[in-house]
């Protein structure tokens, strides 16, 4: 949205002049820009005209978030503890207990070091462990932060918090936050996709909501089974002439109505059934993979295209962004290993590792990588401890892993530390605010000013907190 | 669009009709300064103390006049020039300047010329327009308040309103408004009559049926629900659900009633504290149990616990109060006069409660248990009058029975847990353990006791109740029932992690249950062939996992305590030092959800060296009610002792038996309801301030009191949530009516008066029309807080009945109609869309009340559950059809076809919904499976009363949706529909039998002389019609 361009003055005259026509929250879809003029001015239209538009140019203007619910193990995957696994076994210091809080386990619990080996890769070295083999490939592309930190320990509070910077439900989403900023580029998809695989989120539906936002900058889920958007095929019987001879009739009739009542509201009204329409062909396009050919399925590791897997929705995510959706959330709730741990995370790990790392490739030869913010994580950590025996780790939130690809972000490099166990960050702690700060700063967004008054507070992503972490920007 | 409002009136023209004059106007604080004051300048120079800078106050006159650290004035009145406030906003030093650049907020010139005058003519303050009491102005005799308020303003504009609307469309905003879908064509047309020969008797009268609907009641519950986040599950990752709709009942009723608003307030933050408490009145304070409630394995309960009364603070502030309390959890409001401390002083009149559950009988049911009570007292009285020496009896028996009890010591667990780590004991003052939070199906407790274990013989077992569970419990199951599969002790010597069992013996208990198979409803995907029993206490030891000890008294009996006593088989006498582990596992749960549980919620383990400890056939009740001294007793007490007495008293057998013989009777309750009870005695919890409104940082303890910039609390009496109760309901609160009226008004309008119906406090501006606010609260309250009167009020205005009609003329000057220059038109709230739907399709179902009903979903919603609600059955029979008010709300699976009309999905609070028209919508009213039935069953009435052609049909079929006739260009068009859809069917290109009907909308005979085709080619028209913007708007 050009806001900082044009003179304020013409702005406001022009928007007055248009707000008339679209009242208080007019059509959208996340601002599905079918007519991108009718969507801003939806927008445009609430409350408050709000920011409408970066702050400043950024860095990335689309992002994909591969959710990986359930809280991924940092100890197995991405931050190598050869001293944890020397103390296998052994009791944890009692220093490093004091005020320590885990969800299940006794925190006196005994140290299980990772059955999982390290090895360096790249030009960059960076260690990843032999779970991830095509994500280690791509080290020198990664930014990879080991210094995450989080507040909350429970799966639903800790996911709300992640995705809309507050343990409380009711928050916007980071996707409707970036929507809200910047609007959708797409013509006939919405704005804010969200695709799931495995099983539903701990945080649910909440995870992609829009908040106190208008409803259109909500995530919609994109559905592997039956139709892809809710209510999208036709009643039995209808085909497509049945239903474009309805609409027709329906918008003639509508259109009468607008002459006789005036009200502006029918215009947005029969836009969005056009819109509605054009999506009955969009989606279904979207989600039809035949067409692609069989060395990108392979790339990403895709056997069967109608099978809901993570790495079908991976590359429907590169699908959504090419289509000029601004956001697309991938949530994959696995990881949740209290026990077991050794067999399932090997599971997960070969049903997401090719597909996330062939993403990021995919997106590079398509030169969409340099304007995509990539980011890969869960909720919290886990416990350098054991919980159950001698196979599983109970939720960590003092530390654990995310990495991010992309727009505006160094390559082949590691931010942060973590001690020898793995249990405290000892270097560049990266709290969940800081990140989503720079996620918005990569945007083009002052996280401190991307603001919405609601209940006469201007709230934003961030609460009251949040830094750019600059240590990862290129 | 505020301030763009406020610019066109006030700084533009600042003129105001004064007697019919115009005059210039002196600065008028509340409308001009605090607005720029309060965007500007509060944030760090308002009433929190905490982020003040320059230790300078802006929001108080003295202040700002003595200035902060600096010295200097901020504000000479009289003269701007030397005032820092008018120098600093101006400057174009970076560091100098006001508001500092980084907030990037500056002030306009307009602003400041304001900022100066204001300053010139004195720098007055005033109190915040909300904190006023609201007065009502003069209203001329015989015009109608709202007209006269909302006509001067046009007046002084020079605007005139609209026309009355015509009678059919006037009938059918009534009928939106009043009961929540639209009339049938026969109403529209009696109306219309009636309005020719009394247009205004005609609206009243009807107004006056529609009231006495029982719709009027679900139409108008509906917003409070809202507001009320009311739900039918708990939230958060297990979003098990709960039932509440006991309450949502409530709430339908209240409005039928027309319970006085103030009453309303009252019963459902305090209705259990009220005298006599009834049972409606503690389904009432279901409202405060609203909040979700968190049940995942690994939670703290306390900090979820906060979490609710963070939400119960929230939702008050929203819905009774107007202010967002919420924004002084963490620090003192940075807008609105609550300091941190008074916001946990309200907090402290909801803290000190369980989280009850109780039953709700229905009315016949309440009338057998009455029966019930009143023969079982009756019988007590008449065994007392058969002996008269009962007292010393009882003494006599009460002495036998002391003397054999052993002497028992608690044992403070040092350690408590579960094996799975699911499960969070608490241990209490008293020693006893509390399980709350995630209920396992399967599991286990321990509690490991450091105790003095020199000649111990045996260990008790007690299982108490506590307010915090399932109808006291003591168990947690759906009936606050329990079933011990197996007590195990072990023993671990002093600086050994190894631990040897203990042989248990001799089992005994004040009450067991004969030995029989689990029930059905207990059935487990483990034990397929229900292979578990229950029964006697010597489950309890048996070693046995099918087996368990269980004490359930039946319906009515079954929520008090019991005890079981075990002995060791050599007494034990072990070294200090060492370990004492007693482990309760629960192997006889059900396994469809946490409710299928079998744990205690509250049990205490105690031991004793006396010989042969044993527990008698005494209701445990009473032993507990013997270790007070006679004058302490409670009347229950004193009734359990009498109780366990003539169990056991020969004499008695044939009233036993007949007593016995009632609670056989006993009924079960359908449903239930969560709410709030008072904390007495050793429970009371005292409230302590939460540092950055941390639940676990708490710092001093705060009495309960409300904000002081608020009406006083009533000085004598109890502080409890009663008296807050009152305070809110109170005529002399400045908030609470004008809130009432404002959700009202917001509700007809689709915009509020104050348009941030949540949030009265400083951050809102003055609303253009508040005489109009104030004159209706004052005659709110004076009218008992009636709803009825007050959107009767409403309704029988000229501004009401006005045409909706926007001309060009009317929307460039005011788009949002906020003169109210015409009538209300907007899109229909997400139940009256569906509604409405419904019942023009003749498929509404009338039934009031119940419980919710699961509406169609696609399975892969059903899929997308962290927890797939295997509950979820749809009903097949006209229930499918029930109001939308009635839609099973699941919190993590917000229901599609109102989520995507706007409608909230009760985590928190909603004063006001958003209004979108997205593609999703469409395609939800679209393509729906209730939707698309409501076309087919339309499509069947128009062809079964629509006449016999198609253009009369068309007529009856617009009738129906809009309320009123085709347009012949309309007709066209939907005969050119009809006709190119019928070819199509004639060719085969279409299947009649696929699209007019479903296996639920099959008629079982046609309509006269229809065939499927035409069924089918009217099914797309009605599929057409039903998606009309006129359908689906109040206009």
């Amino acid at each position: 949205m050009s806001m900082n361009s044009s003179d304020p003055m013409t702005e406001r005259a022009v928007a007055l002049k248009r707000r008339w026509f679209l009242r208080e929250c007019g059509i959208g879809l996340g601002g599905i820009a079918a007519n991108a003029l009718l969507t801003r001015e939806a927008a445009a239209a609430t409350r408050d005209p709000g920011p409408a538009g970066p702050h400043f140019p950024g860095k990335a203007k689309r992002v994909i978030y591969m959710f990986n619910a359930g809280a991924p193990s940092h100890l197995e995957l991405f931050d190598p503890k050869p001293e944890l696994t020397k103390r296998n076994g052994q009791l944890p210091p009692p220093e490093l207990l004091k005020g320590y809080r885990a969800a299940f386990i006794k925190p006196n619990s005994a140290l299980l070091g990772s059955k999982y080996k390290f090895s360096r890769h790249g030009k960059s070295g960076i260690e990843f462990s032999e779970l991830l083999p095509h994500t280690a490939g791509l080290a020198d592309d990664l930014c990879l932060i080991r210094s995450m930190q989080t507040d909350a320990v429970n799966h639903a509070p800790a996911q709300i918090f992640m995705n809309t910077g507050s343990q409380q439900f009711g928050r916007p989403s980071f996707g409707a936050w970036t929507l809200y900023g910047l609007g959708s580029e797409g013509e006939d998809l919405p704005g804010y996709v969200v695709l799931t695989s495995a099983k539903g989120t701990s945080g649910g539906a909440s995870n992609y909501g829009c908040g106190f936002l208008p409803t259109s900058y909500g995530g919609v889920p994109f559905r592997s089974g039956g139709d892809p958007v809710l209510y999208l095929s036709n009643p039995k019987g209808i085909d497509a002439r049945a239903q474009r001879s309805s609409l027709d009739a329906l918008t003639q009739l509508n259109q009468s109505a607008l002459g006789t009542a005036g009200d502006p509201e029918i215009a947005a009204r029969i836009a969005s059934y056009e819109m509605a329409y054009r999506l009955q062909t969009s989606a279904p396009e979207l989600m039809d993979l035949s067409k692609e050919p069989q060395s990108v399925l392979d790339l990403y590791g895709i056997k069967d295209v109608k099978e809901a897997t993570y790495a079908r929705n991976c590359l429907l995510a590169r699908r959504l962004i090419e289509r000029g959706v601004r956001f697309v959330q991938l949530f994959h709730e696995a990881w949740d290993q209290h026990g077991n741990l050794t067999k399932e995370i090997k599971k997960n790990c070969e049903t997401t590792d090719q597909a996330s790392a062939a993403l990021v490739k995919d997106l590079k030869q398509r030169g969409l990588l340099e304007d995509t913010l990539v980011i890969w994580g869960g909720e919290f950590g886990r416990t350098p401890m054991v919980q159950g025996g001698n196979d599983g780790r109970d939720h960590h939130n003092r530390c654990f892993s995310y990495w991010l690809a992309g727009a505006g972000l160094k390559k082949g490099h590691v931010h942060g530390e973590t001690d020898e166990l793995g249990f405290n960050v000892v270097r560049d702690p990266v709290p969940v605010h800081d990140l989503n700060a720079t996620f918005l700063h990569l945007l083009g967004f002052d996280h401190e000013k991307l603001t919405y008054r609601f209940q006469g507070r201007d709230f934003r992503l961030t609460d009251v907190h949040g830094h750019v972490v600059k240590g990862i920007l290129a | 669009m505020n301030a763009f409002r406020v610019s066109v009136l006030f700084i533009a023209v600042p003129l105001r009709l004064v007697a019919g004059t115009t005059v210039p106007l002196k600065v008028d604080f509340n409308r001009e300064v605090r607005p720029i004051l309060s965007e500007h300048c509060f944030q760090c120079h308002g009433s929190d103390e905490n982020g003040r800078k320059g230790r300078l106050r802006l929001d108080l006159r003295e202040a700002a006049l003595k200035g902060g650290e600096s010295g200097e004035a901020a504000i000479h009145p009289g003269k701007p020039e030397s005032s820092a406030i008018v120098a600093r906003v101006l400057s174009s030093h970076a560091d100098e300047v006001m508001p500092p650049p980084r907030e990037k907020k500056p002030v306009s010139l307009a602003q400041v010329e304001i900022l100066k005058r204001w300053i010139a003519e004195g720098a007055d303050y005033a109190k915040h327009w909300a904190f006023e009491e609201p007065r009502k102005g003069a209203v001329k005799a015989g015009e109608h308040p709202v007209d006269a308020f909302v006509r001067e303003k046009l007046q002084a504009m020079n605007r005139n309103p609209s026309p009355r609307a015509e009678a059919a469309p006037l009938c059918r905003r009534l009928h939106l408004d009043l009961v929540g879908f639209p009339p049938s064509p026969a109403e529209v047309r009696e109306f219309e009559q009636a309005a020719v020969a009394d247009a205004d008797g005609a609206v009243r009268s009807l107004i006056g049926k529609l009231m006495k609907s029982p719709h009027f009641g679900e139409k108008w519950a509906r917003h409070w629900l809202d507001v009320a986040r009311y739900s039918d599950s708990n939230g958060y990752e297990k979003d098990l659900p709960r039932e509440q709709w006991a309450w949502r009942d409530w709430v339908i009723n209240a409005f039928n009633r027309d319970m006085p608003y103030d009453q309303f307030l009252i019963e459902q933050l305090a209705g259990d504290l009220l005298p006599g408490a009834t049972q409606d009145q503690i389904v009432a304070t279901g409202f405060l149990r609203n909040s979700m409630v968190n049940e995942e394995g690994a939670i703290v309960p306390e900090q979820f616990r906060m979490d609710e009364m963070f939400d119960r603070m929230d939702c008050i502030g929203k819905a009774a109060l107007g202010l967002s309390l919420q924004c002084a959890q963490c620090h003192t409001h940075k807008f609105d006069p609550i300091t941190h401390d008074e916001y946990f002083g309200v907090f402290a009149f909801f803290n000190n409660a369980y989280e009850a559950q109780s039953w709700v009988f229905t009315e016949e049911q309440r009338k057998v248990v009455d029966r019930i009570l009143g023969t079982v007292a009756a019988a007590e009285t008449s065994l007392k009058k058969q002996r008269p020496q009962w007292a010393q009896e009882l003494a006599a028996w009460e002495a036998s029975v002391k003397a054999k009890e052993a002497d028992w010591t608690p044992l403070k667990a040092t350690e408590l847990g579960s094996t799975s780590g699911l499960n969070h004991p608490t241990l209490d003052s008293d020693l006893s353990i509390l399980t709350q939070g995630h209920p396992s199906t399967r599991g286990d407790i321990y509690a490991v006791f450091e105790a003095d274990l020199k000649g111990v013989t045996g260990l008790r077992l007690e299982a108490l109740t506590h307010g915090d569970l399932p109808f006291n419990g003591p168990g947690r199951s759906r009936y606050g029932t329990w079933a011990v599969t197996e007590l195990v002790v072990s023993v671990e010597a002093p600086g050994s992690d190894k631990s040897e069992p203990v042989k248990l013996i001799k089992p005994t208990a004040d009450f067991s249950e004969p030995d029989g198979r689990l029930e059905e409803e207990w059935k487990a995907d483990f034990d397929k062939e229900q292979k578990r029993t229950r029964g006697p206490v010597a489950y309890l030891i048996d070693g046995d996992d099918q087996t368990a000890w269980r004490a359930d008294r039946g319906p009515g009996l079954r929520n008090q305590e019991s005890v079981a006593v075990v002995q060791f088989e050599k007494p034990l006498d072990l070294p200090s030092g060492t370990k004492l582990k007693v482990l309760l596992r629960y192997l006889h749960g059900g396994s469809g959800n946490g409710r299928d549980n079998t744990m205690l919620g509250r049990c205490r383990i105690s031991t004793t060296t006396d010989a042969d400890p044993k527990a008698q056939p005494v209701d445990f009740a009473a032993l507990r009610a013997m270790q007070l001294a006679p004058g302490e007793r409670t009347p229950e007490q004193q009734q359990a002792l009498f109780t366990a007495w003539r169990k056991t008293a020969p004499e008695a057998k044939a009233i036993n038996e007949q007593i016995a013989a009632q609670w056989m009777q006993f009924p079960s309750a359908p449903t239930s309801v969560l709410h709030l009870a008072e904390r007495t005695g050793e429970q009371i919890r005292p409230t302590k301030l939460l540092d950055r409104g941390a639940w676990d940082r708490p710092k001093q303890v705060i009495e309960p009191h409300t904000p002081a910039a608020l009406h006083p609390l009533e000085a004598s009496g109890k502080k409890d949530r009663l008296a807050f109760a009152r305070w809110l309901a109170d005529e002399r609160s400045a908030l609470t009516a004008r809130v009432a009226v404002n959700r009202v008004w917001q509700a007809v309008f689709g915009s509020g008066i104050v348009e941030t119906s949540e949030d009265f406090g400083t951050r809102a501006s003055v609303p253009e029309h508040l005489d109009l606010l104030d004159w209706l609260a004052v005659d709110f309250m004076e009218h008992g807080w009636s709803h009825k009167h007050l959107i009767t009020t409403v309704l029988t205005s000229a501004t009401y009945q006005q045409s909706s009609k926007a001309t060009p003329e009317l929307l460039e000057r005011d788009p949002r109609n906020w003169t109210l220059a015409r009538g209300p038109r907007f899109r229909l709230e997400a139940e009256v869309v569906r509604d409405s739907a419904l019942s023009v399709a003749g498929l509404l179902h009338q039934k009031i009340g119940g419980p919710s009903i699961f509406p169609p979903v696609p399975q892969s919603m059903l899929d997308y559950n962290y927890f797939r609600p295997t509950y979820w059955e749809v009903p097949t029979g006209p229930e499918r059809y029930r109001r939308a008010l009635y839609v099973f709300r699941k919190r993590s699976m917000p229901d599609p076809v109102m989520s995507s009309f706007d409608a909230p999905n009760g985590d928190f609070a909603c004063a006001r919904r958003p209004r979108s028209n997205t593609p999703l919508s469409a395609l939800t009213s679209l393509n729906e499976t209730v939707f698309v039935e409501a076309a087919q069953a339309l499509a069947q009435r128009i062809l079964r009363e629509g006449g016999l052609d198609d253009a009369s049909r068309a007529d009856y079929a617009y009738r129906l949706c809009t309320a009123r006739g085709i347009q012949p260009g309309e007709l066209q068009t939907v005969l050119k529909l009809l006709e190119g859809n019928r070819v199509r069917l004639r060719q085969g290109e279409l299947k009649a039998g696929l699209i007019a009907f479903s296996s639920l909308t099959k008629p079982e005979e046609l309509p006269a002389d229809a065939t499927p085709n035409d069924l089918a080619a009217w099914t797309l028209v009605s599929r057409v019609l039903l998606n009309l913007d006129e359908t689906m708007t109040k206009s």
